[in-house]
C-alpha cells in the first residue's frame, strides 16, 4: 500500500528552530571551558578539628618533649600560615626511642603470638576508619593535598594496609613454604612528604605484623598526621615502645640510620638521600630497603582508546600534584597520534581545578614546600632553555602559598633534562616514538625503573611490551593503582625491596 | 577508565548558587515525557501546561525544553502549546521502542508526526541491523528518516542497554552522527539499563571527536533512569567538563525524563525558601 503524503506546513517560528547546525571553520573548532555554569566554593569543614599548638615526640608510648627543647613550625603550604609546632628530635631522642623499641621487642612484641599482634593491627585499622575524615582534613592542611585525594585515596588505602597486614600476623608461618619467618628486631623507618600517612602505613603495618618494633621519622614538612597516628596507637593500647615517632630534620634521620642497635632501615625518598643511607650502613649488619625516585614512561600506542588514555595520562602525572615517585612523567606517544593526544590533553588540563585543598572540587592542591616549587620552576625553565614548548592551564593561581599549574612540555627529546631528571611536580614531558621496539628502548633508557604504563587495545601487544619493560610496576590501560596485596618497588636507581603483598612481608622477616 | 572518569563527575560538590543555577538549567533542558499506552489528550494537556510553567512564578523557573509524546498525541500537544510556544513538541517515532517494523511504515510515521506539528523526532535505530553487522543498512535508514523529518530536528536513540558494550555505543554514535542525527540519545526508557553516566560519557566523547572532524555540534540526550536532582547535576557536570560551555544549552543537551521535574523543583524551592516542602505543593505533570 502506498501512502499519500501531505506537504508539511510550518510556522515561521518552527522553521527557525529547525535550521541546521552551523559548520564551525577548522581553526575555530575549540572547546570553551569557561564560566557559563561555575561551581560555588564547597569547603570541607575543618574548624571542628582542634590542632594543639605543640606536638611532642612519641617515645615508649608517651608524648615527651625533645632533648633539645626545640620545636619547629609546620605550615600550611596553601596559605603559608603556621599550623602548629613540631618537636625537633636529635640523636639522644633517637637513642631513647631505639632503647624503648628494643625493650618492647625483647619483652613483649616478638614474644606475642601472631594472632594477638593481629588484634592490635585490626584495632588500629578500625580507629583509622572512624577518624578518616579528620585525618584526611589534617593531611590536606599539612601537605597541600586536595581533600578529594586524601579522603578517597590516601586514607582508605592507609586503613586497607593495616587490615591486610593484620590478616597476615597469625598466618606468617604459612607465607613462605619450607621457611620459618622470624622478626628482624628494631626497624628504623624514614618516610617522605608526598604521602605522609600512607607511607607510614606501608612501613609500620608490615613491620608490626612480622613482630618487629619501629622507630619512624616523618619528613620535616609533614609530621602532623604521623603524630596523630601515634595518638591512635595510644588509643588502641598498643604496648609501649612498639612504635616510636621521632619528628625532626635530616640529621634526626641520620641518627636513626647510624644507631648501632637498629637492625633494618626502610627508606622512601629521593635517590640522592637513598644512596647516602646505603653508604652509611656499609660494614654493618643492618638490612636496608630503599624506595626511591622514578621517571616512568607512560606509553600510548596508536591503537589505544585515546580518550581513556588521556585520563590515564592525567591520573599518571597530575595526581597529588605530581609528587608521586611512580608518576608517569615521560609520555611516549606514537608519532601518528601525537597531534590528537596533545590537542585532547590541552583541553583536558583546562578542566583541572586548582585552589584551596580543602575545597571538595579541587583537583590540584598546593606544592608541598618552597624548595620543591623552586626545583619545579628551575627544571621547567631548563626545558624551555633547551627548546621545549610549555603548555599550561589558563587558571589563576592563589596569591599566597606554593602553587604550580598543570603543565606539559612538547618538543622534548631524550637529551633534555626534563626527560631525564625527576621533576616531582605537575609537569609532563611529551615525546614520540615510531615502533614498539623504539618505545621499549626509550622507556628503559633511564637510570630509574620504578613504574611504567602501556596503553593499547591489543592484548597481545600488552603482554609483549610489559615483559620487556624494566620497571617494578607496570600498569596496562590504567595508571597509579595501589593495593596492599600488590608488591611495589623498583629496579636500578629506583631502589630495591618490595612493599605490599607477600614480597613486602619478606622484607621484614629473616627467613630461616 | 570510562567508569572511573564518570564516577569522578559524581564527586563534584554542587552547592548554593551553583546548585540553583544548575537546577534551573536542568529544567530548561528537560524533555518532559509521557510514553504510555494509556496516554490521552487530557494527559497530554497536563504535561504541556506543566512544561510551559513548571513552578510558581516566584521561583523564576524557565519552561522545559520540550514535551515528548507518542505520534498520536502530537496534534494534541501542538494544539495546546500553539505555534509560537517556547516548549517544543518532540515525538518518538519509527516503531518506538523496538523499531522492528518495515521502513515505509516507520517513514510514514515520521512524516505524519511532523505534519501533525512535531519539532523534534526521537527515532530508534535498527538494532537488529547494527548487531547483525549491517551498519550500512542502519546508516541508510537513519539518512532516510532524516530526510522524512524535513525541517524537524532528529534525535537518534541508540538503545544502549541493547548494544551493551562501549565499543558498540561508540560505533553506533558515529554512524548516527554521520547519517544526519542532530542529537544522539541513549535510551527509550523501556529497556534496562537506560542512561548511565559511563555510556553517556562515551557518547559525549564521540560528539567531541565529530565536532573536531566536521565542525558540527551534535546534541546529547540521556534518557531513562535519571530521577533526582543530584543525578541530573552529575550529568551537567559531565557535559561541562567534557564538551565545555557551548553544550550547556537546551539546543545541545536534553534530559529525557518523566519523574525528574518535581524533584528538581523541590530542590529549587528549598534553595529559594530555605526549607523543604511536601510533594503536595508541586503539581503533577
Amino acid at each position: 500500500m502506498k501512502t499519500k503524503l501531505k506537504p508539511v506546513k510550518l510556522s515561521a517560528k518552527r522553521a527557525v528552530i529547525a535550521s541546521a547546525q552551523p559548520v564551525v571553520p577548522l581553526n575555530d573548532r575549540r572547546l570553551t571551558f569557561g564560566s557559563r555554569w561555575d561551581y560555588a566554593p564547597a569547603p570541607e569543614e575543618s574548624k571542628n578539628y582542634i590542632i594543639p599548638p605543640r606536638h611532642e615526640l612519641f617515645i615508649n608510648g608517651k608524648f615527651v618533649a625533645p632533648h633539645s627543647g626545640k620545636h619547629f613550625d609546620t605550615i600550611n603550604p596553601a596559605t603559608e600560615d603556621k599550623i602548629t609546632e613540631i618537636a625537633l628530635g636529635d640523636a639522644q631522642d633517637v637513642d631513647k626511642a631505639v632503647k624503648a623499641a628494643r625493650r618492647a621487642y625483647e619483652k613483649v612484641w616478638s614474644k606475642m603470638p601472631g594472632r594477638e599482634r593481629g588484634k592490635y593491627l585490626y584495632r588500629i585499622a578500625r580507629i583509622i576508619q572512624e577518624k578518616m575524615r579528620e585525618l584526611a582534613v589534617l593531611e590536606s592542611m599539612d601537605g597541600g593535598k586536595p581533600i578529594k585525594e586524601t579522603r578517597d585515596v590516601d586514607l582508605p588505602i592507609v586503613a586497607a594496609h593495616f587490615f591486610y597486614h593484620a590478616g597476615w600476623a597469625d598466618k606468617l608461618q604459612y607465607a613462605f613454604p619450607g621457611r620459618t619467618p622470624r622478626p628482624l628486631g628494631v626497624v628504623g623507618q624514614i618516610i617522605p612528604w608526598n604521602f605522609p600517612l600512607l607511607m607510614a602505613a606501608w612501613k609500620i603495618a608490615p613491620a608490626l605484623a612480622c613482630g618487629n618494633t619501629v622507630v619512624i621519622k616523618p619528613s620535616k614538612t609533614t609530621s602532623l598526621t604521623l603524630v596523630r597516628l601515634a595518638q591512635i596507637f595510644q588509643e588502641a593500647e598498643l604496648p609501649e615502645g612498639v612504635v616510636n615517632v621521632i619528628t625532626g630534620v635530616g640529621e634526626t634521620g641520620t641518627a636513626i640510620v647510624k644507631h648501632p642497635d637498629v637492625n633494618k632501615i626502610a627508606f622512601t625518598g629521593s635517590t640522592e638521600i637513598g644512596k647516602q643511607l646505603a653508604e652509611m650502613i656499609v660494614g654493618t649488619d643492618k638490612c636496608i630497603t630503599l624506595e626511591l625516585g622514578g621517571k616512568a614512561a607512560n606509553i600510548v600506542f596508536d591503537d589505544a582508546p585515546i580518550d581513556q588514555a588521556i585520563e590515564g595520562i592525567v591520573a599518571g602525572i597530575y595526581f597529588n600534584m605530581g609528587h608521586v615517585c611512580c608518576a608517569g612523567s615521560r609520555l611516549l606517544v606514537q608519532e601518528n597520534i601525537f597531534p590528537t593526544v596533545v590537542k585532547k590533553l590541552r583541553d583536558r588540563i583546562q578542566t583541572l581545578r586548582i585552589g584551596n585543598p580543602l575545597d571538595k572540587n579541587t583537583d590540584i592542591g598546593a606544592i608541598n614546600n618552597k624548595p620543591q616549587l623552586e626545583k619545579i620552576r628551575e627544571l621547567v625553565q631548563s626545558g624551555v632553555d633547551e627548546g621545549a614548548e610549555v603548555v599550561q592551564t589558563s587558571c589563576t593561581l592563589p596569591a599566597r602559598g606554593y602553587w604550580y599549574p598543570p603543565t606539559f612540555l612538547t618538543g622534548v627529546t631524550a637529551s633534555h633534562r626534563v626527560a631525564q631528571e625527576e621533576i616531582f611536580g605537575p609537569v609532563l614531558s611529551v615525546m614520540t616514538f615510531r615502533t614498539p621496539e623504539e618505545a621499549v628502548e626509550r622507556a628503559n633508557n633511564t637510570p630509574y625503573g620504578l613504574s611504567a604504563g602501556v596503553w593499547t587495545d591489543k592484548g597481545s601487544k600488552i603482554f609483549k611490551i610489559v615483559n620487556k619493560l624494566r620497571a617494578g610496576v607496570v600498569w596496562a590501560n590504567t595508571y597509579n593503582k595501589f593495593d596492599p596485596t600488590s608488591p611495589f618497588g623498583g629496579y636500578k636507581e629506583s631502589g630495591f625491596g618490595r612493599e605490599g603483598g607477600i614480597q613486602g612481608l619478606a622484607a621484614y622477616c629473616r627467613l630461616d | 577508565m570510562a567508569e572511573e572518569r564518570a564516577a569522578a563527575f559524581t564527586k563534584r560538590s554542587i552547592k548554593t548558587s551553583a546548585k540553583l543555577a544548575g537546577l534551573k538549567m536542568v529544567v530548561s533542558m528537560m524533555d518532559l515525557t509521557t510514553l504510555e499506552g494509556k496516554d490521552t489528550p487530557g494527559k497530554v494537556a497536563y504535561l504541556c501546561r506543566k512544561a510551559l510553567q513548571p513552578a510558581e512564578a516566584k521561583y523564576n523557573v524557565p519552561p522545559c525544553g520540550a514535551v515528548c509524546v507518542y505520534p498520536n498525541m502530537v496534534k494534541y500537544a501542538r494544539k495546546f502549546l500553539g505555534d509560537n510556544s517556547p516548549v517544543h513538541v518532540a515525538s518518538v517515532a519509527t516503531g518506538f521502542p523496538s523499531g522492528q517494523f518495515p521502513l515505509p511504515t516507520r517513514l510514514n510515521e515520521v512524516r505524519r508526526a511532523v505534519t501533525d506539528g512535531a519539532d523534534e523526532i526521537d527515532m530508534v535505530i535498527n538494532r537488529c541491523a547494527f548487531l547483525a553487522g549491517d551498519h550500512a543498512k542502519m546508516f541508510d535508514e537513519i539518512a532516510a528518516i532524516k530526510e522524512a523529518c524535513g525541517p524537524a530536528h532528529l534525535k537518534v536513540i541508540l538503545e544502549t542497554g541493547e548494544l551493551v558494550t562501549y565499543d558498540n555505543v561508540r560505533l553506533a554514535s558515529e554512524i548516527a552522527m554521520q547519517a544526519g542525527a542532530d542529537f544522539i540519545k541513549t535510551s527509550t526508557g523501556k529497556v534496562s539499563p537506560a542512561a548511565t553516566m559511563p555510556v553517556t560519557l562515551v557518547m559525549l566523547e564521540a560528539i567531541r571527536d565529530h565536532f573536531f572532524a566536521t565542525g558540527v555540534r551534535i546534541g546529547m540526550k540521556p534518557a531513562g533512569g535519571i530521577r533526582n536532582s543530584k543525578q541530573a547535576l552529575h550529568y551537567l557536570v559531565m557535559v561541562k567538563e567534557t564538551l565545555g560551555d557551548d553544550w550547556l544549552t537546551p539546543d545541545l543537551f536534553r534530559f529525557g525524563a518523566s519523574t525528574l521535574l518535581n524533584d528538581v523543583l523541590m530542590q529549587i524551592a528549598r534553595r529559594v525558601d530555605g526549607n523543604y516542602q511536601g510533594p503536595d505543593y508541586f503539581s503533577l505533570p
